[in-house]
């Protein structure tokens, strides 16, 4: 099962201190390589907490952590980072700025992939 | 080694009106002809052109928070004005609100050699100073604006007279400051509570003080400290018809005391038939001549495009809602605020008629050229470079009256500068664009070219249109180096900065200390300039 | 003996918090008081080991490196020189130097960040403040698709919540906060009132408020997903303030409607000044990325976004943009300092950045810089080297040298690079 869901990326404090470690660091990936979901979602989508999810926009996927979270009903979150580019697409509208928050994203769980947090 | 032979040298300083002599150079500076070897040096032959000094600006908004601001606001400003990058010359952007290289390459082609930035809040001295060093061609001050400043407005109203005159020399200092720059004293404060000042005795919000004290306090101040350069005030209520009013009692308040009033134009209006202001200029001109201390500024309005820029923000905010559009404000902390309106001057609009009317006149009514300096207070009556179309009205009646005849007819009809037939001589010219801002700011080597006087000059081709004789100087010297030639910039050099150095009791530092910890959100070792940073600033004496 | 420095400057985010303990021993540093989670990686995590320069991936002599950097800038025909936020301003200006001698175009993270905020301000004005004035009489602050609980640890207690003024002596109960986002966040948990608005709904919101302010009725209850009478009360006491202030951030700037979202949000307060005092903030991000508009407007004129192609300065967002630059591939070499677009930007832009040749300037490991044809472990500003850097409410604030290390800053190195490229 899949659905279209909203997709926001953004700042968290464990993405920065993260970053301070590198980004390859182990600390960084783990703070990155996540989406937040609302757990009414999760629910009906059957993914579980820390199961994997793949992410699906016109741009790219990619793979990530489910994590139960505050964001509501229809949201996903996904902090900034490079798991996160790979969903968003370049055009900017003549601004310079791509569009960051507010994408549209399929969302599918991923079988037999939970793993432990 | 440099020598300029034979032009016809307007040096009022020094009593020169036109004689025919020669300019010696080395290292930088005039010298007597007997230090020049003859066969080494460069010889401009200057037969039949004007000599003078270059010119010094004794009020404009050049660099720092504000003015870059205007910069980014307006990228519709610098399209079509832009300079490319050639040799060693920077590109930039002009417009109203000129980049940095932009800025000292335009004041050389116009033969200026010495800009004064006109408004700092002391918080933001070194983005100010940065921008400094990127601006070339011209030596340089910034004045530090005090007139909203908690400290002093405490000191005033804690009777603490000799608190506030150390805090002012040590704010100079600590921000490498050149002179105590007053805006709107009050009003700015009583702005972050939406209201102002309009009247020289109303109290300041939270501090019991008026307008009427800061001013005196302050001018005091740079009297007793032995500043070059006296309390530059811009007064309460520009733009307002109270304003001739407030600038005569302003005058009055500040008797004794040496004050420069900063571009006057704004500040003298008057009510008049419906909703359009008049021209106050004969009282204001008038109060000025009895007052033997005092300086001024214009702010000549010119038509055309402005920006607008003033720590003034209720001003500006009133400006905002008159004329619509976009609209800039900054509340600084414990000293300052200000804001910005792009605007444009149209003969055709009654009140921007009547704004250059005023100026025009008071330059004519003001008797004495040493009291009464040519600016647009840059850019927000209009930019430095329109200085030579100025200089045309003020040298001819007849373009006067050409261009009166373009204004709206309500402020044309009854204009007193039609009546007015004075014409400014190359020698009064000579005064207000150089030799009197350099006296009143205080720098003992601008202005004028006697022996000992930095070798700043510019070189102009005598012609009857003065505007096109002063826009395109044949040469134009910088420190004894040709910077730019028939108007156009050849080089860039480094323009030094002026600071000034009084002496202040340093037991107010542990005040001070105590004191940003509770007021300011910076500490006080990283708001002072006191250490490091040398090399282009230079200390000029008080005393 | 180790040494204690004081009020030194995290040069992390834009607050640029002044007021750091930081004691070190040579070149470590042992330890780090008052900077926040973020602030104490800068410092704690920094390896001050020189290290020298790569070309390809080998080591060579920073000569030898530099020889590099400007045979590839002199042999492109249109390269890009982007970054710049975590630099000081000092290098700010050889960057816009090397742009104007090489005819590049330049471009900072403002882009990705702030840049469309930029872009509203210069359709209407921007009526702001700075931070001391928040904290000394702000009795209203409403936070605006921001969330400074995870971007700007200490923005809260320096400034904006718990911070006490003078007119503001009892700090957090002396302020209404107002949150408005898509989710809720820490910021709005310590919210007096948070405002939880559908998302791509900020517009409708902010023009609501605009026409509540002005005494107009909306036409339906609930706008955004949130019932009008809120927006009524928000209105209300934006009105009857003493000194509000808005803090805005990326939930603005990164939906789709961008710009328009920001210019609503300054109009909206601008027109709040005919009724009480109210200033709006924008939250910039990386340490110094205000330095950067300051220094390339200038410079150039413009904040951002500009092309010194033709030989002058031209500004076109959408152009001279770096994501667009690299989207279309019409960079054919990059010079990137101090930020790691490999990390930041869509994949498929930073998937050009490892087409074109690289020089990278970058005093720790990154994305691009891993993949750098040329690389430059420069010192970092605000840590072993000295600067200038401007707070996100555009007040300078010097950056300490806190420890002594053999690194060359980037002033120097694209000063070297400046003179030897054609």
């Amino acid at each position: 099962m899949s659905d279209r869901l909203t997709l926001i990326t953004g700042r968290t404090r464990k993405q920065a201190i993260g970053m301070h470690k590198g980004k390859a660091s182990a600390e960084y990936l783990e703070a990155t390589a996540l989406v937040e979901m609302n757990p009414d979602d999760m629910t009906r989508l059957d993914v579980s907490e820390g199961g994997h999810v793949l992410l699906r926009t016109d741009d790219g996927e990619v793979e990530l952590t489910a994590r139960a979270g505050t964001v509501p009903a229809g949201l996903v979150f996904v902090p900034m980072g490079t798991s996160a580019n790979k969903l968003i697409g370049t055009e900017t509208l003549g601004t310079g700025m791509p569009c960051f928050k507010g994408l549209q994203v399929d969302v599918t769980p991923l079988a037999g992939e939970e793993v432990s947090p | 080694m440099l020598g300029i032979i034979g032009g016809r040298v307007y040096d009022p300083q020094n009593d020169k009106a036109g004689e025919i002599g020669d300019i010696w150079v080395k290292d930088g500076r005039i010298v007597p002809a007997a230090e020049v070897d003859r066969e080494k040096a460069e010889i401009i032959d200057a037969a039949g052109l004007v000599v003078m000094a270059g010119g010094v600006d004794i009020h404009a908004h050049i660099v720092g928070g504000e003015v870059n601001a205007g910069r980014k606001l307006r990228p519709e400003d610098h399209r079509g004005k832009e300079r490319a990058h050639s040799g060693s010359l920077r590109a930039g952007a002009g417009g109203t609100v000129p980049s940095t290289y932009a800025t000292g390459q335009l004041y050389s082609e116009l033969g200026y050699t010495t800009v004064m930035q006109a408004s700092t809040a002391p918080l933001m001295a070194r983005h100010t100073h940065e921008e400094l060093e990127d601006t070339p061609n011209v030596d340089n001050g910034a004045f530090m604006v005090m007139g909203n400043n908690h400290i002093v407005m405490q000191s005033i109203a804690d009777k603490q007279f000799d608190r506030a005159r150390d805090y002012v020399a040590w704010l100079l200092q600590a921000t490498r400051g050149y002179a105590i720059k007053l805006v709107n004293p009050g009003g700015v404060e009583n702005w972050k509570w939406g209201r102002n000042v309009a009247e020289l005795d109303d109290e300041v919000i939270g501090y019991g003080v008026t307008p009427r004290q800061i001013m005196e306090t302050l001018a005091t101040i740079a009297d007793d400290l032995g500043l070059p350069h006296a309390a530059h005030i811009h007064g309460i209520n520009l733009g307002r018809h109270t304003s001739a009013r407030t600038s005569i009692e302003t005058i009055k308040a500040l008797d004794g005391h040496r004050a420069h009033l900063c571009h006057l134009q704004f500040l003298s209006y008057g009510s008049g038939k419906g909703h359009v202001h008049k021209s106050e200029a004969v009282a204001v001109a008038e109060a000025v001549n009895a007052s033997p201390k005092l300086t001024v500024d214009v702010g000549q309005v010119v038509f055309g495009r402005a920006t607008t820029m003033t720590c003034d923000g209720p001003l500006q905010h009133t400006l905002h809602n008159t004329a619509g559009g976009r609209w800039m404000n900054d509340d600084v902390e414990g000293e300052s605020g200000g804001g910005i309106v792009p605007i444009e001057y149209k003969p055709g609009n009654p009140i921007n008629a009547t704004m250059w009317l005023t100026g025009l006149e008071l330059f004519l009514l003001i008797d004495d050229p040493w009291k009464v300096f040519l600016t647009t207070d840059h850019p927000n009556a209009g930019t430095f470079s329109n200085y030579p179309q100025i200089i045309r009205l003020l040298m001819d009646r007849g373009y006067r009256e050409e261009m009166i005849a373009t204004l709206h007819p309500r402020a044309r009809k009854g204009a007193l500068l039609a009546e007015l037939d004075r014409e400014y001589s190359l020698g009064d010219i000579a005064v207000i664009t150089r030799s009197g801002p350099a006296r009143a700011l205080g720098l003992k080597d601008k202005g004028h070219l006697g022996v000992g006087a930095d070798a700043d000059i510019a070189v102009y081709e005598e012609r009857d249109d003065k505007e096109a004789m002063f826009a395109r100087p044949r040469y134009v010297f910088k420190a004894g180096e040709l910077v730019a030639r028939d108007g156009a910039v050849l080089k860039q050099v480094a323009g030094r900065t002026y600071s000034v150095a009084p002496d202040y009791d340093p037991s107010i530092e542990d005040d001070l200390r105590a004191h940003f910890k509770a007021a300011y959100t910076v500490s006080y070792d990283n708001y002072a300039m006191l250490s490091g940073d040398g090399a282009r600033i230079e200390t000029v004496a008080c005393g | 003996m180790s040494t204690t420095v004081e009020n030194v400057a995290c040069p992390f985010c834009g607050c640029l918090c002044d007021d750091i303990i930081v004691e070190t021993e040579g070149t470590k540093i042992l330890k780090v008081k008052l900077a926040c989670s973020s602030g104490q990686g800068i410092f704690m995590d920094y390896d001050p080991r020189p290290r020298r320069p790569l070309v390809h991936g080998s080591e060579v002599e920073w000569s030898e490196a530099v020889a590099e950097a400007a045979r590839i800038l002199s042999a492109a025909d249109s390269p890009l020189i982007y970054g710049l936020s975590s630099s000081a301003s000092e290098a700010q200006r050889k960057a816009v130097a090397l742009a104007d001698k090489i005819g590049a175009v330049i471009d900072s993270t403002s882009s990705v960040c702030h840049g469309p905020t930029g872009l509203a301000m210069q359709a209407v004005g921007e009526p702001t403040c700075t931070l001391g004035e928040v904290r000394d009489r702000a009795d209203l602050v409403v936070f605006w698709g921001c969330n400074p609980d995870a971007s700007h640890l200490r923005h809260f207690p320096r400034f904006s919540l718990t911070a006490k003024g003078t007119l503001t002596p009892n700090g957090r109960s002396d302020r209404t906060m107002y949150v408005i986002d898509v989710r809720p966040t820490g910021s709005s948990k310590k919210a007096d009132h948070f405002l939880q608005i559908e998302v791509g709904s900020d517009y409708e919101v902010l023009t609501t408020l605009r026409l509540l302010v002005r005494g107009g009725e909306p036409s339906s209850d609930v706008v955004g997903g949130v019932p009008v009478a809120e927006l009524k009360e928000l209105a209300e006491r934006m009105k009857s303030c003493r000194y509000g202030v808005a803090f805005m951030g990326m939930g603005l700037t990164m939906a789709p409607a961008r710009q328009l979202n920001v210019a609503e949000l300054f109009t909206l307060v601008a027109e709040l000044n005919d009724h009480a005092k109210f200033s709006v903030i924008p939250m910039r991000g990386h340490g110094n990325v205000t330095g950067a508009d300051q220094v390339l407007s200038w410079t150039t004129g413009y904040p951002f976004a500009v092309s010194f192609a033709r030989g002058y300065p031209q500004f076109m967002p959408g152009e001279f943009t770096a994501v667009d630059m690299l989207a279309r591939k019409a960079a054919d070499a990059a010079v990137i300092i101090a930020s790691d677009p490999g990390a930041h930007f869509p994949a498929a832009a930073a998937a050009h950045l490892e087409r074109i040749p690289t020089i990278v300037f970058d005093h720790g490991p990154s994305v691009v810089a891993a993949k750098a044809d040329v690389l430059f472990p420069t010192a970092a500003y605000g840590v072993d080297a000295g600067g200038t850097a401007y707070r996100m409410d555009n007040v300078p604030i010097p950056l300490t040298q806190v420890i002594e290390t053999d690194r060359p800053t980037d002033e120097e190195i694209l000063d070297r690079i400046i003179e030897a490229v054609d």
